[in-house]
């Protein structure tokens, strides 16, 4: 019997000994196994800047936004390398993305691409719920993702950017309200609080993007070096860009900290600036032949008046040519309206080939004649008089000259506004590189990377990201904010950078696991 | 007794029985015991599976055998170029088997069998990186089989009968790697369907050159399960026209490969008995898994496949140590069906070594308790699925996959 037990001890350890899970040779879930954070320390990471770094898309800010926000994707892949903190994010309260104050809606909520029952896609402002988020429903921090929306480069040290009393004044942010430690705290005081041991600044873009996308109505400041009288929509003076923004690296670096700068994205590679082409004025033959007439008709007439106000002919002919444009089938460029001035008497052009039409431009306006002629009945009996060889009154030709229907300049970037703009982005990308090299951070090229999105694209396990309006993947449906998958983009350019500045070895994200944009049919 | 202990170390080495594909080699713990060796070996009930035409031979009227294991077995992925990791959390199954034999007259013995040779259960967590792979699945079939066995001489025999099958599937994946709905909630599908039948056959011979040798072979037929008006349901859909996945009914059909046996057992003595086996399976059969929907606003599911035929090959002893105690040992090399590119998480099978050991009790002259276990180790294996397609392209799924499979299982055995 006792040789029985014996049988059975043997077999009852014999199950003991085998295990029940499998292990990996070299499995990535014990960290700094695989992975190494070379000589970074992410146990603290903080990420600093605006709606981009926030995870801000299709025009609102929302819970599923956060959490593809780049920084947390970031956090994520930064913990397989090394043991860090939670990375904590200061959540809005659902995924409808608009905000309240006290009640009152004071943005509206996220885009989303619905389907009319023709099968036309567009935006539309999602209602498929009530927004929720109160921005006098203040959170408790500290928060590693200190992104807040809509901010400048000179608003992240500003005291008091979050104090609910300054918001409907504009001295104050509503997305800063929400988690700001006191009213009287500045976004870099609350940063600096959490001694981060590793950071990411992305700030700068609002400094240029206002302007631009409120078609250059703003002012450019350059050369006004007290940022305190900007007003939302001007261009941040360089120099005063170039001192906030070393100031806040050197804060951020003070102890120590390693961390990574991205530099600002050039606004005409966007697709909020790409998407309605320049010479959307698409024109069949006959069509195209009566605007050139029309065009034809008001150059004669002011060459006429010229000449009767006893401007010598050639001079009168000279300066009317520029109205006489020609339309062919097919495409053609819009006419903008451009301040009246001596050699532009009349104040309108067709645009240039470099010039960009914004995306919030009203489409259905552009299908009537807005960007070429408004011909009314009135501007169509004074062309029926010239076609008789009548002369018309001055009356009469001032109808003519009405019929103009240029784009308004806060539809356009003009060539000049562009130029306005690519200089202050080259600028502040220059205090940027040469900031992160002086204090030996990781740069990233944001600029290069969105150009190379937009031209052609990038290409991924499941196809090519590009900068297309909706299809294209890579811009969310406000045009200017990105998607989970173009933030995902972002993320690996960023941890390519830091595992060349830093000796680490972060592994990237799959692209292609992240989404594009929402399809929703509950809109308003 | 120095022999026993290294006899059980040895069967514990070589551990676990599954075999490839979604094919469970569990249908007998003293079978099983001996590496799941049985095509030419005349024990106790266990023959009405591994070979009907052996149940003749049996020197009693009535024998009873039945049994179940419980299948503890996980997988865990990875992918270092990303840095994810996934575990499967999969249920415990429970495959079993009962067996009945009867000796109507010297030459003919009648049976019944129930067995679960097929059966899959992989529970990966909800919206892992494979998740538009899949997420869980749970398929289970149920064989019932009527058997005659007839004696021809005392050299040769022949076996078999007709097979029904009841079969179950449930499958949940996400429909893509992005689609959500407005809380980011991802888009998935749950078809199911039950009660699903068909039929097939299998049939044996054994034959006995000498007393101590015995040569055995053995075939069970394909059977094709056709699921008819499953239940589709999806799960967390835009509100959109442009993603019309309404819940509908599906049309999918699912083969059981055919399996030929052959092996030859030998008596080296009163208390030694060994024996091989070598089994074919013929998953050729299974090319692709298509999934027809209904409704015809959801497009149809076309998942590539291309298994191949796959071998196993089986080893087994067998240690009367007294009239109280026998001790069983075994080892087999279980090939994978899955071709290189093929590999989806669904069922991860790689190349398999089993190794195996049991006992059996007689607790009296007619009652006998069967235990068994089995451990079945895998390589570590870097493979990919490279047959998922999206907007046209083929997107891989590939990663470093380990499984691990242990098996105790309990049967009794009984004969008057």
């Amino acid at each position: 019997m006792m040789k029985n037990y014996r049988f059975l001890a043997i077999g009852l350890l014999a199950l003991g000994i085998v295990s029940c899970e499998p292990d990996l040779d070299n499995p990535i879930d014990e960290a700094g196994g695989v992975y190494s954070n070379g000589g970074a320390d992410f146990t603290n990471y903080v990420a600093l800047g605006n709606s981009l770094t926030a995870g801000y898309a299709d025009n609102a800010l929302y819970i599923t936004g956060q959490t593809n926000s780049y920084p947390n994707i970031l956090a994520g892949q930064f913990a397989l390398t090394q043991e860090t903190n939670e990375f904590t994010i200061p959540y809005m309260n659902d995924n409808a993305g608009g905000l309240l104050a006290g009640g009152q809606q004071i943005t509206s909520n996220r885009l989303v691409l619905a389907t009319d029952s023709q099968g036309n896609n567009s935006p539309s402002v999602y209602a498929g719920m009530a927004p929720t988020t109160d921005i006098t429903n203040v959170l408790e921090g500290p928060f590693n993702n200190m992104g807040v929306p809509g901010a400048k480069s000179y608003h992240l040290g500003v005291e008091g950017y979050g104090n609910l009393a300054g918001v409907q004044s504009g001295m104050a942010n509503p997305y800063f309200v929400r988690f700001a430690s006191s009213p009287q705290t500045s976004v870099m005081a609350d940063a600096l609080a959490q001694d981060p041991t590793f950071f990411s600044l992305w700030i700068g873009n609002n400094d240029v993007l206002g302007y631009a996308t409120s078609g250059g109505v703003g002012v450019n400041q350059a050369g006004n070096l007290n940022p305190a009288s900007y007003g939302s929509n001007d261009i941040t003076d360089p120099q005063v860009f170039a001192q906030v923004y070393s100031q806040m690296v050197q804060a951020l670096t003070a102890n120590g900290a390693g961390g990574v700068l991205i530099n600002i994205p050039d606004v005409t590679s966007i697709a909020f600036f790409n998407t309605v082409p320049n010479n959307a004025l698409v024109l069949d033959a006959q069509t195209a032949g009566n605007l050139t007439a029309y065009f034809s008709a008001v150059s004669q007439v002011f060459a006429g008046g010229l000449i009767a106000q006893g401007v010598p002919q050639e001079q009168a002919v000279a300066l009317a040519s520029q109205y006489a444009i020609t339309f062919n089938e097919g495409p053609n460029r819009f006419i903008i309206d451009v301040p009246v001035s001596q050699t532009n008497p009349l104040g309108f052009r067709q645009m240039t080939e470099d010039e960009l039409i914004q995306l919030q431009v009203d489409q259905s306006a552009l299908a009537s004649g807005y960007g070429s002629v408004n011909l009314t009945t009135e501007v169509q009996q004074v062309l029926g008089l010239l076609m008789a060889g009548g002369t018309p009154t001055q009356e009469q030709a001032n109808i003519l000259f009405g019929g103009v229907n240029g784009l308004d300049d806060a539809d356009v970037l003009d060539s000049t506004e562009i130029s306005e703009i690519q200089t202050a982005t080259t600028s502040f990308n220059q205090t940027i590189s040469a900031v992160a090299s002086a204090n030996g951070l990781a740069m990233v090229d944001a600029n290069a990377l969105l150009n190379s999105v937009a031209d052609g694209g990038l290409s991924f396990d499941g196809g090519t990201v590009t900068a297309t309006y909706a299809t294209g993947g890579a811009f969310s449906l406000d045009g200017v904010h990105l998607t989970p998958r173009g933030y995902a983009i972002v993320a690996n350019e960023i941890i390519d950078q830091i595992n060349a500045t830093y000796s680490a070895t972060v592994p990237k994200v799959n692209v292609g696991q992240y989404g594009t944009i929402t399809l929703s049919n509950e809109v308003q | 007794m120095k022999k026993l202990l290294f006899l059980t170390l040895f069967g514990l080495a070589a551990a676990m029985t599954y075999a490839g594909g979604y094919r469970v080699g569990l249908q007998g713990q003293r079978r099983l015991a001996m590496g799941h060796t049985g095509v030419a070996v005349v024990d106790n009930a266990e023959l009405a599976f591994f070979n009907p035409a052996g149940l003749v031979y049996l020197e009693d009227r009535i024998n009873v055998s039945f049994g179940a294991s419980a299948v503890f077995s996980d997988v865990v992925w990875q992918n270092d170029e990303f840095g994810q990791m996934a575990r499967t959390d999969s249920p415990v199954g429970t495959p079993f088997y009962a067996y009945v034999s009867y000796k109507a007259s010297d030459w003919l013995t009648l049976g019944l069998a129930a067995y679960t040779p097929y059966g899959s259960s992989v529970e990966w967590p909800t919206d892992w990186s494979g998740s538009h792979l899949v997420n869980n699945i749970d398929l289970q079939a149920i064989y019932i089989q009527a058997l005659a066995s007839v004696k021809i001489s005392d050299k040769l025999s022949v076996g078999g009968g007709p097979i029904y099958v009841n079969g179950a599937v449930n499958f949940n994946r996400n429909l893509n790697r992005t689609l959500s709905d407005i809380d980011g909630n991802r888009a998935n599908v749950t078809v199911d369907a039950s009660g699903v039948h068909a039929w097939g056959w299998s049939l044996g011979a054994m034959f006995n050159p000498t007393d101590k040798l015995r040569i055995g072979a053995n075939y069970r037929s394909e059977i094709i399960v056709e699921a008819e008006e499953g239940d589709a349901d999806f799960s967390n859909i835009p509100a959109s026209p442009l993603t019309p996945f309404n819940d509908t009914r599906f049309d999918a059909s699912l083969p059981l490969p055919a399996e030929l046996s052959v092996g030859a057992s030998y008596e080296i003595s009163d208390k030694w008995l060994v024996a091989f086996d070598y089994n074919r399976a013929f998953w050729d059969v299974y090319q692709s898994l298509d999934i027809d929907f209904q409704d015809p606003a959801v497009p149809d599911s076309e998942n590539p496949r291309n298994y191949k035929d796959a071998n196993t090959y089986r080893f087994g002893a067998q240690y009367i140590a007294n009239e109280m105690f026998t001790l069983r040992a075994g080892y087999y090399f279980d090939e994978s069906p899955v071709q290189s590119g093929y590999f989806a998480p669904e069922t991860p099978r790689n190349d398999a070594h089993g190794f195996t050991a049991g006992l059996s009790v007689n607790i009296t002259e007619k009652l006998a308790i069967d235990a068994s276990f089995l451990y079945n180790r895998f390589e570590e294996i870097n493979e990919s699925y490279e047959y998922y397609m999206e907007n046209g392209q083929n997107v891989p799924f590939e990663g470093d996959y380990k499984t691990v499979a242990f098996v105790p299982g309990l049967g009794v055995t009984f004969k008057i």
